[in-house]
């Protein structure tokens, strides 16, 4: 599904900041990625969604060259990957119904053809009562079941998760987790960056890809 | 965890309520973020300027074509005093001459008075001119439906009358026709500078808004929006902005040209008046030009729209990966 072949990355002309990452990501696989803050967590997840281009290597995703891709064929990608940043990204002038179905409107969807199974996900993670709030009234927890709802709109095939419990209590955090694993057992694979230790010890059957000075160990 | 305001509380539940409407429509770029206003001041000051320019080059190229239209049916025969002969008998008979030529509907040849009144702007009024040599002058109207032979016409003259000389106005009409075209060529010049300037504008203001939008671009990128989708999110905004501001401009344009054109028919009694007249005709546009100021309107918001959408495919050229 993703394949990353001696990956290195360096900004400008200072040191690299990836070296020789060298991994793959199977379908229906789950893994935690993780390290120390700034290792380079997020950074590695963009270079997964093609949203940075690798200094050298070779990154290949659903069997594409990303290399060879052009625009469109990054943006018909990107369709199969569901995300959910760290900061959310949540667009503060849309509702939370708006911000879920997102996804579907870039693509220029009939709006009626998605409304029921929005709402179907949002009443999923919690929000069906949340649909008309705004995301600034919204609390931390809240916005990020919203950001997940709209990482799984798509259905995706693969789904990034940029530290989804930073925000949240254990308690949620817990739930989070095992909405991640809900999905991932419906055929999703999931990556999940995070520097919490305990989270990954509650399952610790999953893969691990470790970050440190800018390599990469993987523990599986 | 928070709870809604009231306001949100008070909504119906979203079942019942038709989003299809609400939410295409519901811009992804906040109105808020784009300098809005300032904008569509600018765009209706620059759709102004250059529907005001269009509007003075099209009154100016409408005269020109008159005054060509009025000179180029008429010619002058000059009968020059000579000693020895007859200057009245002279004229009547260059009068009779080009009467009697094919294609020449009238030839009026004006008398003394009348030529010596020709000659009062320059020498004043109450001077006796009885003494000075003043040429005789016959008006030659030609018949617009019929060919005049005017090098027939010049040598039956010559033969006839030696001190004859017909003037067709064709190096005056030249010098006509060359002021006229300098001064639409200028205009023109003018009206393609104030487009730039208005699509530069758009541009820093597009530019603006994509900074100000970035992270709202950006998770559009991720989300899966193509470049084209983002661009029109942009171009729409500006194209509304483009006619707000083109609408105000051209109106402003159009209600300048009204103005003129009453404010010129109700002074065209006066000296001045007719003295503004012969050169700019009527002042009024009709309905040709004030059609060109709507599509120059039109024009100039269209421009603002496609200005933004080929800023923002440049910059997201430039913002993420891949080939274009």
């Amino acid at each position: 599904m993703v394949r990353f072949e001696n990956v290195g990355l360096r900004y400008g002309m200072g040191a690299e900041i990836l070296r020789d990452i060298t991994f793959d990501i199977a379908p229906r696989s789950f893994q935690f990625l993780t390290g120390p803050s700034g290792a380079g967590k997020t950074t590695l997840l963009r270079l997964i969604l093609l949203a940075l281009p690798p200094t050298r290597g070779l990154i290949t995703l659903f069997g594409k060259d990303s290399g060879q891709l052009d625009k469109a064929a990054i943006t018909a990608l990107r369709r199969k990957v569901g995300v959910v940043f760290q900061d959310f990204r949540l667009l503060d002038h849309l509702t939370t119904y708006q911000n879920v179905a997102l996804p579907l409107r870039v693509q220029e969807r009939d709006e009626a053809s998605y409304r029921a199974e929005v709402m179907e996900l949002l009443r999923w993670v919690g929000l069906g009562d949340r649909m008309h709030v705004f995301p600034p009234v919204l609390s931390g927890g809240e916005k990020q079941r919203a950001a997940i709802a709209r990482a799984l709109i798509m259905r995706p095939q693969l789904l990034l998760a940029d530290e989804p419990t930073g925000n949240v209590d254990p308690s949620l955090a817990r739930r989070l987790m095992r909405l991640f694993l809900e999905l991932h057992h419906s055929g999703t694979s999931v990556v999940i960056a995070t520097h919490d230790l305990a989270l990954m010890d509650q399952f610790d059957g999953a893969r691990r890809l470790v970050l440190g000075d800018g390599r990469l160990h993987i523990y599986d | 965890m928070t709870h809604a305001p009231d306001a949100e509380q008070a909504r119906p539940p979203i079942e019942s309520v038709d989003l299809a409407d609400a939410w295409s429509h519901t811009p992804l770029v906040p109105a808020e973020t784009v300098a809005g206003r300032a904008l569509a001041i600018v765009i209706a000051i620059m759709t102004f300027l250059a529907a005001l320019t269009a509007g003075f080059a099209i009154v100016l190229a409408d005269a020109s074509r008159e005054w060509r239209g009025d000179v180029g049916l008429e010619m002058t025969i000059q009968v020059l005093p000579r000693a020895g002969r007859d200057i009245e008998a002279d004229a009547a008979s260059a009068a009779k001459i080009a009467a009697a030529f094919p294609g020449v509907a009238e030839a009026r040849a004006f008398t003394r008075q009348q030529s010596e009144d020709l000659l009062t702007p320059w020498l004043g009024s109450g001077l006796d001119l009885s003494q000075l040599p003043t040429p005789r002058l016959i008006m030659v109207r030609r018949d617009p439906g019929k060919t005049l032979d005017e090098i027939g016409l010049r040598s039956a003259l010559d033969s006839a009358l030696p001190n004859a000389v017909l003037d067709n106005h064709g190096a005056w009409m030249q010098r006509l026709d060359t002021m006229a075209q300098v001064v639409v060529g200028a205009a023109a010049g003018i009206f393609i500078l104030v487009l730039i300037a208005l699509a530069l504008a758009v541009g820093f203001a597009t530019r603006g808004a994509m900074a100000g939008n970035r992270e709202i671009i950006e998770a559009l990128h991720f989300v899966g929006a193509a470049d084209g989708f983002i661009a029109r999110q942009f171009q729409f905004h500006f194209l509304r902005l483009g006619l707000r501001g083109a609408a105000a401009g051209g109106g402003a344009a159009i209600a300048l040209f009204l103005i003129l054109g009453f404010l010129s028919r109700h002074w065209s009694t006066s000296a001045s008046g007719e003295q503004a007249q012969a050169l700019f005709g009527s002042f009024s546009l009709g309905f040709s030009g004030i059609v060109s100021i709507i599509v120059i309107s039109l024009g100039a918001a269209l421009l603002a729209g496609l200005m933004s959408r080929a800023i923002v495919f440049h910059a997201l050229r430039g913002f993420f990966g891949g080939k274009d």
